[in-house]
């Protein structure tokens, strides 16, 4: 069935996304797609509008105009999809999942039903807090509903307990993973850089995401920490079926790990293609490169035709 | 080698010499300070002549007691310096840090203390008798307590949700103005009023909380502190129904199980079958406090370890983190400034029963100061911290009452009670010097994977309002 959906409904959605502060238009008019179980790679020249996109995406921002839908619910048709925003709302659940819209959903919800999680590009991790601790707070609805809204946990309930056990296990997993078992206790401000890294993509991957945005993850890692953050996000997709959008300048990680990659300049897409292809882009290699004047007009006729 | 070992020595030496020789220039530099400092203020007083024909104003000039205070600022400033020098050089001083003490005896201290605390009024009582235990009892375990329970509230919407509240006062003046007028209007019992005041401070908690959502640091210490004066404005200005400065009398005592406290068959004292005294109430509400106390500490060590209170610590950690993980934080700083609220609700029910009186004067910006400076000295966060800086403030004040043997070192003149503010404000300034982050800094993680290990405030963020 997941196959069969593949090809049809994407699992997001950005549909004519536009982002203006006073007179700056950061984001101009942008369509793109992430697939199911795919990783996607947002690239783009510094200002292209990036992480903008990111702060639209996860509510930080609320987009000027625009659409932007999950389909957690694989079936969802394009009708159900209009009949939910004529209604109004923000979202709709079933069985099999749910359709968010995104852009009319506060952030916190936007991680905790729409199941959208996202990480930093300057690391925010709690600092003060222990490695564990971290990973705990990040299942915080969960426990929250098994806590009984705190009424439960102050009365020390087994059912909590037992819930903080699971929460505790499952936050151990993800240290074992992440290789940090040994540090569980310690504050993560203690941890060295590549550390915080790959422990802020496992707290984010503690809230169970659908998909998992990360801003720069690579950003300030040595090669051999690049090659191991290549083999976790792989796993991720393979084993926890989440589906991964990233925003990268390390075009080893890029090239190696996505399977469709967005170029963003100046606020508008480029080029929207597999890795392959977008490395031979001219559009592409004239943003990240430049071009001589001569092959600019070239590329800018050859633009306009396309 | 020999050559060597002479030229370290010699270096020691003259490391030695340029320390001394820095220590009386910065203690040369404190002597002039203070010079300047005193030139107006103390070199000259003015005095009314009174013996003289003219009557006017005498200027009398005192360079002796300058000279003194410059030769204690310079003494002070070279030996502090002289001292630390050669400690650093022998290796022993390692700033910032404790002596660390063995957990056995803390675990002895621990329970030595909590004993002492369960035995206090009955200690005093044979110590001082029944009259002279009633000082120490009220003004010294009473007063404390009632500090401690307030420090602890605040410390729930400071030191874990790291939201500066400069008007938690007004939460206590709503738990003890609405304790006061449902017990005098309505005739409720005091063990109705209680959860009823700490209901009220809560709802009003909520209401402070709503405006205040979106800011940060400065502003929010500044709406909090206007919200403080709104309530106690208000108090004053609803005369009907508060009484305004004249305030609320007469509350009705608290009963023990419906054995009122007075002298007579019906009493607690007659029932008992002992001789009455007015130091019985006063055990008695030393006790509820400590019962209401203990309650504040509990809840609070309870709330830490779950989710909500996980995320107020959170929330002072990073608020943009916090929402990315789908923490609703608007319904997380509401429950913090909610329970807080209560807490001082509580506090302040008990405070209107033990006065019998209340009115605006008990509710100004000054206690509000006072309750956030024992937070901030006991370290935010800290529930012994916090504790312990209570005990030292409030309890050091009252001690300055009890100094009436300096008058016979300075004069009859001396009081020492107003030296209050000038000892509370050096303290102050002492402890932000010696342990910046307050008494206890560090941080105990609320759960636990393999050990326990305590988190160093250096990581500890304050929050950002």
């Amino acid at each position: 069935m997941a196959d069969a959906s593949y090809s049809t409904t994407p699992l997001l959605s950005v549909e004519h996304l536009t982002m203006r502060f006073g007179g700056l238009v950061a984001i101009d008019n942008l369509s793109f797609d992430v697939e199911r179980s795919a990783i996607t790679a947002l690239i783009g020249p510094n200002g292209a509008g990036k992480t903008t996109v990111f702060n639209c995406i996860t509510g930080f921002y609320k987009p000027t105009s625009g659409r932007i839908v999950l389909r957690s619910d694989a079936n969802a048709t394009d009708q159900d999809l209009g009949r939910l925003t004529e209604t109004g709302r923000r979202y709709k659940t079933s069985t099999q999942g749910g359709v968010y819209l995104l852009e009319r959903m506060p952030d916190f919800e936007i991680s905790s039903k729409a199941k959208v999680t996202r990480t930093f590009q300057n690391i925010r991790l709690f600092t003060g807090m222990t490695v564990l601790e971290n990973l705990v707070v990040a299942q915080h609805n969960t426990l929250m509903k098994a806590s009984g809204w705190t009424v439960l946990g102050l009365l020390g309930a087994k059912s909590f307990v037992a819930a903080e056990q699971r929460a505790v296990e499952k936050a151990k997993n993800w240290l074992e993973r992440i290789d940090l078992v040994d540090r569980a206790d310690d504050p993560a401000g203690d941890l060295p850089y590549g550390d915080q890294r790959r422990l802020e993509i496992a707290r984010a991957m503690c809230t169970d995401p659908v998909l998992l945005c990360l801003d720069e993850p690579a950003a300030g890692l040595n090669p051999k920490e690049s090659s191991d953050l290549n083999a976790l996000l792989q796993q991720i997709r393979r084993e926890d079926g989440t589906s991964i959008l990233l925003i990268e300048h390390d075009m080893s990680v890029v090239m190696e790990i996505s399977d469709h990659v967005v170029v963003l300049e100046y606020g508008r897409k480029i080029a929207d293609s597999t890795p392959d292809r977008i490395q031979s882009d001219p559009a592409v290699i004239a943003a990240y490169l430049g071009v001589e004047d001569e092959e600019f007009e070239a590329t800018e006729s050859e633009l306009d035709h396309s | 080698m020999a050559v060597t070992s002479r030229r370290d020595h010699a270096v020691t030496a003259n490391a030695a010499k340029s320390g001394l020789s820095a220590a009386a220039k910065s203690g040369a530099f404190a002597a002039l300070v203070i010079l300047g400092l005193c030139f107006p203020i103390v070199a000259f007083r003015t005095r009314q002549d009174v013996s003289g024909s003219g009557g006017g104003l005498v200027l009398d000039e005192r360079w002796a007691t300058v000279a003194v205070l410059c030769a204690i600022g310079f003494f002070a400033r070279f030996l502090w310096l002289a001292l630390s020098d050669q400690r650093a050089q022998a290796g022993t001083w390692v700033s910032g840090h404790l002596i660390s003490i063995p957990e056995r005896y803390k675990k002895i201290a621990k329970y030595t203390g909590l004993a002492l605390l369960l035995a206090y009024p009955f200690l005093m009582v044979a110590i001082a008798g029944p009259s002279g235990a009633i000082k120490w009892i009220d003004n010294f375990g009473i007063q404390i307590l009632i500090y401690v329970m307030l420090g602890w509230g605040l410390n729930i919407v400071v030191g874990l949700a790291g939201l500066l509240d400069l008007g938690y006062v007004a939460f206590y003046a709503v738990g003890a103005y609405s304790s006061a007028l449902l017990a005098t209007y309505f005739g409720f019992s005091f063990w109705l009023c209680l959860p009823l005041a700490g209901i009220f401070a809560a709802l009003w908690g909520i209401l402070l909380g709503f405006p205040v959502l979106r800011l940060r640091g400065d502003y929010l210490a500044i709406v909090t502190l206007a919200f403080g004066e709104i309530i106690r404005l208000v108090l004053i200005n609803w005369v009907d129904l508060t009484g305004g400065y004249a305030g609320i009398s007469g509350i009705p005592r608290p009963t023990f199980f419906g054995l009122p406290f007075k002298f007579g068959p019906d009493g607690f004292a007659a029932a008992l079958g002992i001789p009455f005294s007015p130091v019985h109430r006063l055990i008695f509400f030393f006790y509820l406090i400590l019962g209401l106390a203990a309650l504040t500490y509990f809840v609070t060590i309870r709330l830490r370890r779950l989710p909500i209170g996980r995320a107020w610590e959170a929330l002072r950690e990073d608020e943009i983190a916090c929402r990315s993980l789908g923490v609703n934080t608007v319904s997380t700083k509401l429950t913090a400034f909610s329970i807080g609220a209560m807490f001082g609700g509580f506090a302040g029910a008990f405070f209107a029963a033990r006065q019998g009186f209340i009115s605006p004067e008990s509710f100004v910006f000054m206690e509000s100061a006072v309750i956030l400076s024992i937070v901030v000295l006991g370290g935010m966060g800290s529930q012994v911290g916090v504790a312990v800086a209570a005990a030292a403030m409030i309890g050091g004040t009252e001690i300055l009452r009890e100094l009436g043997f300096l008058k016979a070192v300075f004069g009859s003149g001396f009081d020492p009670a107003q030296y209050r503010m000038l000892i509370f404000g050096l303290a102050m300034v002492a402890m932000m010097v010696l342990r910046p982050r307050g008494l206890i800094s560090n941080r105990e993680p609320s759960i636990i994977l393999n050990e326990r290990k305590s988190i160093s405030g250096a990581h500890v963020k304050e929050g950002h309002g």
